[in-house]
C-alpha cells in the first residue's frame, strides 16, 4: 500500500498547506464584516478546481491499481512481463498527443485559430492512434500465450491499460466537445484546451508509470536506491 | 481586537464568483425527475436513500427473528440468514448512510448554507443521482435473480464470496453487487466533485473557510475522504468481477473446493482486505464526520450558545478525516497479516481517540452554561452524544490489537459498529430531519408524535445494543444463524428474545417517523420564517422554503461566523451571518 | 428534568447491568489471562469516562434548561480547558494501549519448545495434524490433495510419513505445554475459534498463519469457525480435548499416520529422496 499511502500525503501535505493559508488558526468570532484578512473564495476559475479535484480523485484510483500490482508482486507466481513492441510505439505516440496539445495551448495564447485547430486535430488523432496501438498489443499478447487470466501480470496490464483506455475515451469526448468552440476564436476555447492539456499530460504521467511498475523498473529503482543510501 | 474588517457599508469588494443565474426550471419532468436543482437532487437522494433503506429494515427484522427465536420461522434457512445479513449491512453503510448524508444534506445544505444559488456543476449533479439510482435498482434487481442476492457478508471477502459454497457466490448476486457498487462510485464521484468544489469555489462573499457552519466542514472533509477512498472499493470491486467472471487470480489462490481442484493460483484474499479496508475505514468516518458537523449545529442552536472551541472541532475534523487513512488495517489484526503491524495500527488507532474524545467534550462544554431547550432536535443530539460516546469508547477495544483477538468476529463488534455508526449517526439524520424540515416544506413536524418516535428509539436502540456486546463478551460468535454452543449458557436465548422484541419496537417506532412526515406535510403547523432562530445562513433566504436560485435578486453578504448566539449586548439572542450591525457599538465585548 | 433523569437511569442501568448480569467471558483454559487483564482495565477507563460524562451531561441539561430569561453564557473557547482534557484523555488511552502493546509483544513471539501442531479448514469441518516421531511436519500444498489425500501432504517427504493425521475427529493435546498452531485452508477463510483460548487467528488459502498458547485447564472445549466460510458457517463446529500427559499418550497411540494412508503409501519408496519444499511453514 506505500504507493497510495504515498499519494494520500502528497493530498494530505497540499491540502494542509491550502487549509494553513485560508486562516483555519484565526478566532472567526473577534472578526465582523465582509471582508476580512483571510483570502476569499473563488481565486481560480471553477474548471480549473473542479479538474484538480478529478484528478486526485482518478490519481488515487491509478495509485491503488498500482498498490494492488505491488502487494500481488510479493507471491510466488509472480514474473515480469514481457510487453509486445507495439506498446513502445503506442508509448510514443501518446508522448505526442501530449506534446500536440501543449502546442495547442501555446497556439491558442498567440490568438492563432488555425494553429490551434490542427494542433488539436493532431492531438486527437495521435490519441486515437494510440487507443489503436493499444488494441493491438492486446491482440498480440492474446496470440503470444499472454491472455488475460495466463499470469497475474497479463491481468494486471489488462485491467489497468482498460482503466487508461476508458480515462482516454473521456478525454476525447471532452476535447470534441472543446473543439466545437472552436468557431468562437481561439480567445473562447482557450481555458478549456488548456484543462485538456493538463489532463492530456496526467494521462502520459499515469501510463509511464504503469509500465514503470508492471515491468519492474520501479522495483530496480528503488533497490537501487536503497543500495546507495546504505 | 485583531480585526481589520473594513467597514461594511463602504468597503465591499466586488465579488469573485461571477452571479450567473442557474438553468431554470421549467415543468414537472426539469423540475421533480430531471431536476438539475442541488435542493430537488437533495430530496430525490433522501427518498431513495429511505425507500431502500426501509427493505434494510425490513432484513434486520428478519435477522433479529432468526436469533431472537431460532427454529420458529422456517422460512429463515441459513441461506437467507446470510443473504439478510449481506444485504442489511451494505445498504445501511453504502446506499443509505453514504447516500443521505452526502447526497441528501449535502446536496441541500452546502449550497444554501455557503450562499450559493446552486452547486457548481448541475448537470453533472443531476447526473449523480440518476447513477445512483441506477445502482439501486441493480442492488434490488439481485433479490430477483436466480439464486437470489449475495450471502458474502457486508465485506465481501473472497475467496467464498465467488464461490458456490457462498449464496450468490457463483450465480447472479455478487455480480450485480459489484455492478451496483461500481454504479454507486462512479456516481458518487460526480455528486462528490459538485460538494467539493463548490465549497471551494462558491462561497458568497464574506464566507471564510472559519465562518463556515461546522455541517459543512463536515460534509466537506467527508466528501473529500471518500472521493480518496471509494476508488479502493472501485478497484477492488473491478478486480473480484475480473476473478468472478474472466478467469484471472488477483484475489484467487489456488484452491479446492468441495474437494475439486479449482484453475485459480497464486493470488491472495489479504490484498482485497487491504483494499477493502483502505475504503473501509474512512468510510466510517464518511457518515460519522457528516453527523459530527450537524450535531455540533443542532446544539449550538438549541443551546443559543455558539460551539464551544469552534477552531478545535474544525481541527479535528481534518485530523480525524487524515489519520483515518493510516488505521485501516484494525479491520485486520486476526486476518493473518504481518503481526508487525498490530503495533504501528492499534497505535494510530487509538491515537484517533483524542481528538475524537475532544470533540464530544465540546459538545457537552457546549450544553454547559447553555440555554437548552429540549426540541425534538437537541433530544436527538443528546441521544446522538450517549450511543456515540458508548460506541465509541467499546472502539477502544477493539482498537487495541491484543484485546481484539479474542473479541474480534463476535457479537461485541456487531454491537459496536451498531452504536457508533448505525444508531448514532441515524440520530443526527433524524435530528437534522426534524431541524430543517420546516426549511424544506415550511411547516413543522408534529412534536407530540416526535416525542413518542424519540423515546422509543433512543432508549429501544439502547436496549438492543448495550446488552448485545455482553452476548460477544460470552463468545457468541456473529453470522451465526444459530447461536448455541456448549459454552453459551441458555439465559443467553432469554437476552436474545429480548434484544429482538426490542429491535421490533424500535422498527415500528419508525413507521410513526414517516406518518409524521405525511402527515405534517399536508398538515402541520406552518413554520414561518427561521423558526429556531438560528443564525446560519440557510435560514436567512429571502422566502421560505428557499425558491430555485436561493437567494432572490442579489447573494448575501457574509459578516460575522455561524453562531453568534447570546453575544453579550446584542439586541437578541442570535445575529444572524448576514447582518451587518456593528459589534464594536456592544459594550464589553471580549 | 424526565431528559435529565433518564440520562442518570441509562449510567446506572449500565452500571448495574454490567456489575450484576449473568453474562461474562468463558472461563479461561489457556496462558492468556494476560488479554483478560487488558481488557478489564479497558473497562474500568471506559466505564468511568462513560460514566462522567453522560451524569455532567444530565447535570447541564437540568442546570441549564430553558426558563424564562435565561441567557446562555458567552464563552467561544477555553483553550486551557481544551489543553488539559486532551492530556488526561491522552493519558487515559496510553493506559490502555500500553498494556496492550507489551502483551501483543507476548502474542506474537512463540517460544522455542513450543510444539507446532497444524490446523487445517475446509468447507465445513476441522482436520488436524500433528508431527510424528521426528517432531517436525512434512510439507503440503493443495495441488497434492485427494480423495485418500485430504490435507494434502507431499507424499515425497519423508518428514509427512509419521505425521499423525486426524481428519474428522477431535484434536487432544497434553496440558501444560505450549502450542504453536499452524492454520491452512483448502478453500476459503476460515478462523479457528475456542473461546476459553482467547486466542484466534485467521486461515487464510495460499498461505500459513499461527498463534500460539499453552492450555491450562483439562476439558472439553467447542471449536467454532469466526470467519465467514459459505453456508454451513455456523455449523463448522469440533471439539477440542485438553489431556493430563498419560491420556494424551495413550489417545496419541491410537491415531493414523499418514504412512498408513492410501496415499502416503508412497513414502517409503521415497524415504531416501532429499525432502522436497512445498509450502511449508
Amino acid at each position: 500500500m506505500s504507493i497510495v499511502l504515498g499519494f494520500v500525503a502528497l493530498v494530505a501535505v497540499i491540502a494542509l498547506t491550502w487549509l494553513w493559508r485560508q486562516g483555519v488558526a484565526e478566532r472567526p468570532w473577534l472578526e465582523t464584516g465582509a471582508v476580512t484578512r483571510s483570502p476569499s473564495p473563488g481565486g481560480q476559475p471553477t474548471g480549473r478546481t473542479g479538474l484538480g479535484v478529478f484528478l486526485i480523485v482518478a490519481g488515487g484510483l491509478f495509485a491503488l491499481a498500482g498498490s494492488a500490482v505491488t502487494m500481488r508482486m510479493g507471491y510466488a507466481d509472480w514474473f515480469e512481463m514481457r510487453l509486445p513492441r507495439v506498446v513502445w510505439a503506442g508509448t510514443a505516440l501518446l508522448a505526442l498527443s501530449s506534446l500536440a496539445l501543449q502546442a495547442a495551448v501555446f497556439a491558442a495564447r498567440r490568438g492563432d485559430g488555425p494553429g490551434l485547430a490542427s494542433w488539436i486535430g493532431a492531438g486527437a488523432a495521435s490519441m486515437a492512434a494510440f487507443l489503436l496501438a493499444q488494441g493491438l498489443a492486446w491482440a498480440r499478447m492474446a496470440e503470444t500465450g499472454q491472455g488475460l487470466a495466463a499470469t497475474p501480470g497479463a491481468s494486471f496490464f489488462y485491467l489497468i491499460s482498460g482503466l487508461h483506455g476508458l480515462h482516454i475515451l473521456g478525454g476525447l469526448v471532452a476535447l470534441a466537445r472543446v473543439a466545437t468552440r472552436l468557431r468562437r476564436g481561439p480567445g473562447a476555447a482557450a481555458p478549456a484546451v488548456a484543462l485538456c492539456t493538463i489532463y492530456w499530460h496526467f494521462l502520459l504521467i499515469v501510463w509511464i508509470a504503469m509500465l514503470a511498475i508492471l515491468t519492474g523498473w520501479a522495483s530496480d529503482a528503488a533497490a537501487l536506491c536503497r543500495a546507495i543510501l546504505s | 481586537m485583531s480585526s481589520v474588517s473594513e467597514d461594511p457599508d463602504t468597503g465591499i469588494p466586488p465579488a469573485e464568483v461571477p452571479d450567473l443565474p442557474p438553468p431554470h426550471a421549467h415543468g414537472f419532468w426539469s423540475r421533480w425527475v430531471f431536476s438539475q436543482d442541488a435542493k430537488y437532487i437533495a430530496l430525490q437522494y433522501s427518498g431513495t436513500a429511505i425507500a431502500i433503506g426501509l427493505v434494510a429494515l425490513v432484513l434486520s427484522w428478519l435477522i433479529r427473528m432468526q436469533l431472537g427465536f431460532p427454529g420458529v420461522f422456517d422460512f429463515i434457512s441459513a441461506e437467507a440468514y446470510y443473504q439478510f445479513i449481506t444485504m442489511h449491512g451494505m445498504i445501511m453503510v453504502v446506499y443509505l448512510l453514504t447516500a443521505i448524508f452526502l447526497g441528501g444534506f449535502g446536496n441541500y445544505l452546502i449550497p444554501l448554507m455557503v450562499g450559493a444559488r446552486d452547486m457548481v456543476f448541475p448537470f453533472v449533479n443531476m447526473l449523480s443521482f440518476w447513477v445512483y439510482f441506477l445502482a439501486v435498482v441493480v442492488l434490488a434487481a439481485s433479490f430477483f435473480a436466480p439464486g437470489g442476492p449475495t450471502g458474502a457478508g457486508w465485506t465481501l471477502y473472497p475467496p467464498q464470496a465467488i464461490l458456490s459454497g457462498t449464496p450468490g457466490g457463483t450465480q447472479w448476486g455478487i455480480v450485480l453487487m459489484l455492478v451496483s457498487l461500481i454504479l454507486f462510485i462512479i456516481g458518487f464521484t460526480m455528486g462528490g466533485l459538485n460538494y467539493a468544489v463548490t465549497v471551494l469555489q462558491a462561497r458568497t462573499r464574506g464566507m471564510t473557510l472559519m465562518r463556515m457552519p461546522l455541517t459543512i466542514w463536515g460534509i466537506f472533509t467527508a466528501t473529500v475522504m471518500a472521493l480518496l477512498a471509494f476508488p479502493a472499493l472501485f478497484v477492488a470491486s473491478v478486480m473480484m468481477l475480473f476473478d468472478r467472471l474472466l478467469g484471472t487470480s488477483f484475489f484467487m489462490p489456488a484452491l479446492v473446493e468441495m474437494g475439486e481442484q479449482l484453475s485459480y493460483g497464486g493470488g491472495s484474499p489479504i490484498v482485497f482486505q487491504h483494499l477493502f479496508w483502505f475504503f473501509g475505514h474512512p468510510e466510517v468516518y464518511i457518515v460519522a464526520l457528516p453527523a459530527f458537523g450537524i450535531v455540533s449545529d443542532l446544539i449550538a442552536v438549541h443551546a443559543r450558545k455558539n460551539i464551544f472551541g469552534y477552531r478545535m472541532m474544525v481541527w479535528a475534523i481534518v485530523i480525524i478525516g487524515a489519520l483515518s487513512f493510516i488505521v485501516w488495517a484494525h479491520h485486520m489484526y486476526v486476518s493473518g497479516m504481518h503481526p508487525y503491524f498490530g503495533f504501528f495500527f492499534a497505535t494510530t488507532t487509538l491515537i484517533i481517540a483524542v481528538p475524537t474524545a475532544l470533540k464530544v467534550y465540546n459538545w457537552i462544554l457546549t450544553l454547559w452554561r447553555g440555554d437548552i431547550h429540549l426540541t425534538l432536535p437537541m433530544l436527538f443530539a443528546l441521544g446522538f452524544i450517549v450511543t456515540f460516546l458508548n460506541g465509541g469508547l467499546t472502539g477502544l477495544f477493539l482498537g487495541n490489537v491484543v484485546v481484539d483477538v479474542p473479541l474480534s468476529d463476535t457479537m461485541f463488534v456487531v454491537a459496536h459498529f451498531h452504536m457508533v455508526m448505525g444508531v448514532a449517526p441515524i440520530m443526527v439524520i433524524y435530528g437534522a430531519i426534524y431541524h430543517w424540515f420546516p426549511l424544506i416544506s415550511g411547516r413543522m413536524l408534529s412534536h407530540r408524535l416526535g416525542l413518542i418516535h424519540f423515546w422509543v428509539t433512543f432508549i429501544g436502540a439502547y436496549a438492543i445494543f448495550f446488552p448485545m456486546h455482553y452476548v460477544g463478551l460470552v463468545g457468541v460468535p456473529r453470522r451465526y444463524p444459530d447461536i448455541s454452543a456448549s459454552f453459551v449458557p441458555d439465559s443467553v436465548a432469554t437476552l436474545n428474545a429480548f434484544i429482538t422484541v426490542a429491535a421490533l419496537t424500535v422498527g415500528a417506532a419508525q413507521m410513526l417517523f414517516l406518518f409524521n412526515v405525511a402527515w405534517s406535510l399536508a398538515r402541520g403547523r406552518k413554520a414561518g420564517h427561521n423558526p429556531w432562530r438560528a443564525a446560519s445562513l440557510e435560514w436567512q433566504t429571502p422566502e421560505v422554503p428557499p425558491r430555485h436560485g436561493n437567494w432572490g435578486d442579489e447573494l448575501p453578504v457574509v459578516y460575522r461566523w455561524a453562531y453568534d448566539y447570546s453575544v453579550p449586548g446584542a439586541p437578541r439572542d442570535y445575529i444572524a451571518q448576514d447582518d451587518p450591525g456593528h459589534r464594536a457599538s456592544w459594550s464589553h465585548v471580549p | 428534568m424526565i431528559v435529565a433523569a433518564c440520562l442518570v437511569l441509562i449510567v446506572l442501568f449500565s452500571v448495574a447491568f454490567h456489575l450484576v448480569s449473568p453474562w461474562w467471558w468463558t472461563p479461561i483454559a489457556s496462558n492468556w489471562g494476560y488479554i483478560d487483564t487488558t481488557l478489564v482495565i479497558t473497562f474500568w477507563i471506559t466505564g468511568a469516562v462513560f460514566t462522567a460524562v453522560v451524569l455532567f451531561m444530565a447535570w447541564c441539561v437540568f442546570r441549564y434548561r430553558h426558563k424564562p430569561g435565561r441567557v446562555a453564557h458567552y464563552e467561544p473557547e477555553s483553550k486551557r480547558l481544551e489543553i488539559w482534557l486532551t492530556a488526561l484523555t491522552a493519558l487515559g488511552v496510553a493506559a490502555m494501549l500500553a498494556p496492550g502493546l507489551v502483551v501483543w509483544n507476548r502474542f506474537i513471539t512463540v517460544p522455542d519448545d513450543a510444539t507446532e501442531i497444524e490446523v487445517v479448514a475446509q468447507q465445513w469441518f476441522w482436520s488436524y495434524r500433528l508431527p510424528g516421531a521426528d517432531g517436525q511436519l512434512g510439507s503440503s500444498d493443495v495441488t497434492w490433495i485427494s480423495a485418500d489425500n485430504p490435507l494434502g501432504l507431499n507424499p515425497h517427504d519423508r518428514f509427512g510419513a509419521d505425521d499423525v493425521v486426524i481428519d474428522g475427529g477431535d484434536l487432544h493435546l497434553p496440558i501444560g505445554k505450549p502450542v504453536k498452531v499452524l492454520l491452512r485452508s483448502v478453500d476459503v477463510l476460515h478462523d479457528f475459534y475456542v473461546p476459553e483460548f482467547r486466542a484466534k487467528m485467521d486461515m487464510v488459502p495460499g498461505m500459513v498463519t499461527y498463534f500460539w498458547f499453552t492450555p491450562t485447564r483439562t476439558g472439553e472445549f467447542e471449536v467454532l469457525c469466526a470467519e465467514l466460510c459459505g453456508t454451513g458457517h455456523g455449523y463448522m463446529r469440533g471439539y477440542v480435548l485438553i489431556d493430563e500427559e498419560a491420556e494424551y499418550e495413550a489417545w496419541l497411540g491410537e491415531q493414523l499416520t499418514f504412512a498408513g494412508l492410501p496415499a502416503g503409501k508412497e513414502v517409503q519408496v521415497a524415504n531416501t529422496a532429499e525432502p522436497i519444499g512445498g509450502s511449508d511453514p
